[in-house]
């Protein structure tokens, strides 16, 4: 696929062009469409066997699925813990055989046996995802006797997401991070927030040292300007290259995405990124159950545990069901643009065809997919 | 069926030399339990409030674990410095050496693996990292290739070590057809091992600090200077504790070995140094906050200043032949020389590469009480196997352990 066929301005610098998706249909600019099962597949029998198999005597403590569903159980004293950790298969198998638990608890323990030991969602077909999602719908009513909707929604042909940013209408009211952190369900405790907003100083340029991105005072300020960042969803992103279990990845339509589930918490991706568009879940995360989003994607804004990595995903849950990110709808004045950079029609490559944009630290290669324009 | 008999018996023979000892052994042994399950009581409260109780955050997102794995991966390297003479050119001075070498870096690259797990979020889903049951991303992520080179690399330094052990138990000559291939291999090995972990910094363009060609020499230069350093202090310790005999010629020989290696490191230090203050760019915050701090924030200063004069008095006092054949001099550069590349491998170089973060945020870093109690930890367990190892390697070498058929 050449470069002609290029929508957006691109250095393409240290771009490697992967010929794989030569023969691909879908229009896409960039590698990796549909390219997904390759030869590390595993059918989820095989895979399931084969990990069962491996990963007796690998350490697991049933607290594990206490952090996936974010549900507080009986805390075991900590060293218990550890030599527990040693028995979780033996566990897993003797809750499911107990004749004294009831139907449920050996449901819930069947859930957690085939939670554990699933595969990489990337890797997986659609039947798979929707039993992975299917299990966690299940497991959270069992739990908390609410439902959730989930969703597995996989990239639409023909589409590539991007965002653009106007300088000059920004002013800092950071409704754009409220909106974020309840649509996402990100963690209350720590205050994970994915956008930042860097207030600057007129007449210094974009002088990012001198901003500052913890403001607490009526904006806009006097004499200032703002400018938001979050995960660019890079094209060529080196968050994804370097994750030792491929985690991370770029979907079909440009979102670049992790399994919560398969991520081991090395926190090498966090150090690879230039734009510092990445989070980690650094203690267990907290979401009052009346404030959380019942509205998920297993790849957006599902509840996570500790010790695991997650990022802006554009919403993957709102973007993916034809709506716009929650902090574009959120931004009071209009400074968000979001859209398909593949329909022509759209507003985003609007912008991008008469408005001079620019974007973070092109130097690098990673050709974001969020641009930076002024009126 | 023969071989498993004699290897049950070098079994119960090792526990019974490393169960028996001089009060000193004994107490020394139970203070390194002590630390070790005071550092498992650490991890434990790591495992269950998550790596919040660390110092590390969003910012600054590696730490005192990293470093120090990053310090020992070179300790590990420097085992080949002596497997190399001895096995291949058959210079006789290193043979004592290089056992003990080699359970130095069969400890080393265990306390490597051990801090990596510790810095893991989810220690309990490592088994997606298993090449063929997870998901290897292999050969993009560098992360993969240090894993590849760092079990494969353990296994060198166990399996040659053993081999001559095993054959000297029985009282026969270990077969030099045997040994010599894996020792060659693992000389290119323990190169591999150290630029890959270099590699793993180096090639993140996000972190300009690290983003340097001169990451991975650097990093062999200075670990070809601890690595023997520590062997040299070992060296001493194990002569004046046991009747193994270590002669004077070999202690000289790898003196000579840090002296070139550190001397090489000093170097590369002045070009650094030379790069990032003669024409300060954007990308030299990192060194400017290491060396100088920024904004007030100077948290590295006394870390990196305390380095910097220990490496140099070092350097000079080693290259002088006078001061360098004087045993009293010699151990003290060593150690100081030791304490100073631990410094600058670790803390001066991970901690620097997150500051300042990507959008110039100045955020600094401190380990919590429990991170440090995690590392001394592992650093106990490493020191633990490493006598373990040591003892029977002895017993076995001064024809105390011998098969009886
Ligand atoms: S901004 Fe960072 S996290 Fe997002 S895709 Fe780019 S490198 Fe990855
Ligand atoms: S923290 Fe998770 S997503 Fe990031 S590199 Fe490690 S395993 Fe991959």
């Amino acid at each position: 696929m050449s470069n002609n066929n290029k929508k957006w301005f691109s250095l393409n610098l240290g771009r490697k062009e992967k010929t794989s998706s030569g023969s691909c249909s879908c229009g896409k600019t960039s590698g990796g469409c549909g390219s997904s099962s390759d030869s590390h597949h595993m059918t989820d029998e095989a895979f399931n066997e084969a990990a069962i198999h491996a990963s007796i005597g690998e350490e697991r403590t049933k607290d594990g699925f206490e952090q996936v569903f974010d549900v507080k159980m009986d805390r075991r004293s900590a060293f218990k813990k550890l030599t527990a950790s040693l028995l979780i298969g033996a566990g897993a198998v003797s809750t499911s055989c107990s004749v004294i638990s009831g139907d449920e608890s050996k449901e819930k323990a069947q859930i957690d046996w085939e939670e554990q030991f699933k595969g990489n969602y990337k890797l997986m077909t659609d039947k798979e995802k929707e039993g992975t999602v299917d299990r966690l719908v299940r497991s959270y009513q069992l739990r908390t006797g609410k439902n959730i909707s989930m969703s597995s929604k996989n990239a639409e042909e023909d589409v590539l997401f991007g965002y653009a940013f106007n300088i000059s209408k920004c002013q800092g009211y950071m409704d754009c991070v409220n909106a974020c952190v309840e649509e996402n369900n990100q963690d209350r405790n720590s205050q994970m927030q994915y956008i930042r907003i860097h207030e600057m100083k007129d007449g210094k340029g974009f002088n990012f040292n001198e901003a500052d991105d913890n403001y607490y005072h009526e904006v806009p300020a006097e004499g200032h300007f703002y400018m938001g960042t979050q995960c660019f969803h890079c094209d060529n992103p080196p968050c994804v290259e370097v994750c030792p279990v491929q985690a991370t990845w770029r979907e079909d339509d440009g979102l670049v995405v992790v399994d919560y589930d398969w991520c081991v918490g090395c926190r090498y991706c966090m150090a690879a990124c230039p734009y510092d568009g990445r989070r980690f879940n650094w203690s267990k995360p907290e979401v009052p159950e009346a404030e959380i989003n019942h509205n998920q994607h297993y790849l957006g804004n599902r509840m996570r545990k500790k010790g695991v990595m997650e990022k802006c995903t554009f919403c993957v849950q709102r973007s993916r069901a034809g709506k716009n990110p929650a902090c574009v709808e959120a931004c009071p004045t209009g400074a968000r643009i979001f859209g398909n950079l593949l329909d022509p029609d759209s507003t985003i490559r609007w912008v991008l065809e008469n408005k001079k944009v620019f974007r973070l630290k092109e130097d690098l290669g990673t050709e974001p997919k969020f641009w930076y324009f002024m009126d | 069926m023969k071989r498993l008999k004699v290897f049950g018996s070098l079994v119960k023979d090792s526990l019974d030399t490393i169960t028996h000892g001089s009060k000193k052994y004994h107490l020394w042994m139970a203070l390194l339990t002590f630390v070790m399950l005071a550092g498992m009581y650490c991890y434990s409260i790591q495992l269950e409030h998550g790596l919040s109780v660390t110092g590390m955050t969003d910012r600054v997102s590696w730490g005192l674990y990293i470093s120090n794995f990053t310090f020992l991966v070179g300790v590990a390297a420097a085992a080949v410095m002596l497997v190399m003479p001895t096995y291949v050119l058959k210079d006789i001075d290193f043979k004592q050496a290089v056992l003990i070498g080699e359970g130095l870096a069969v400890a080393a690259l265990i306390m490597c693996l051990a801090f990596v797990i510790a810095d893991m979020g989810g220690p309990s889903v490592l088994w997606h990292m298993i090449p063929g049951i997870g998901v290897f991303n292999f050969p993009n992520s560098m992360l993969t290739w240090d894993v590849l080179v760092l079990n494969g690399y353990l296994f060198l330094n166990i399996t040659i070590p053993f081999y001559i052990l095993f054959r000297h138990y029985q009282g026969k000559e270990a077969k030099r057809s045997v040994y010599i291939p894996g020792a060659i291999l693992s000389v290119f090995w323990a190169v591999a091992i150290h630029l890959v972990t270099a590699f793993l910094y180096q090639g993140l363009q996000a972190r300009p600090f690290w983003n340097n060609a001169l990451l991975g020499p650097r990093f062999l230069a200075s670990a070809f200077a601890a690595g023997p350093a520590l062997i040299i202090l070992v060296l001493a310790i194990i002569r004046s504790f046991t009747e193994f005999k270590i002669q004077d010629k070999t202690i000289k020989k790898i003196a000579m070995v840090v002296t070139v290696a550190a001397q090489i490191n000093l170097i590369m230090l002045i070009s650094e140094l030379f790069k990032e203050f003669y024409a300060p760019t954007h990308h030299s915050e990192s060194a400017y906050y290491l060396f100088f701090g920024l904004d007030g924030k100077d948290a590295l200063l006394p870390w990196i200043w305390t380095a910097i004069p220990l490496n140099v008095l070092a350097t000079v006092l080693l290259t002088f032949h006078k001061l360098r054949n004087n045993f009293k001099v010699l151990f003290f550069c060593c150690f100081i020389l030791f304490v100073a590349i631990w410094i600058e491998k670790g803390f001066g170089l991970i901690v620097p590469g997150f500051i300042p973060g990507p959008y110039g945020k100045i955020a600094e870093y401190m380990p919590t009480g429990i991170e440090i109690g995690v590392t001394l930890g592992i650093w106990a367990l490493g020191a633990f196997v490493f006598t373990i190892l040591a003892k029977t390697a002895i017993g076995i070498e001064l024809g105390k352990l011998r098969y009886k058929k």
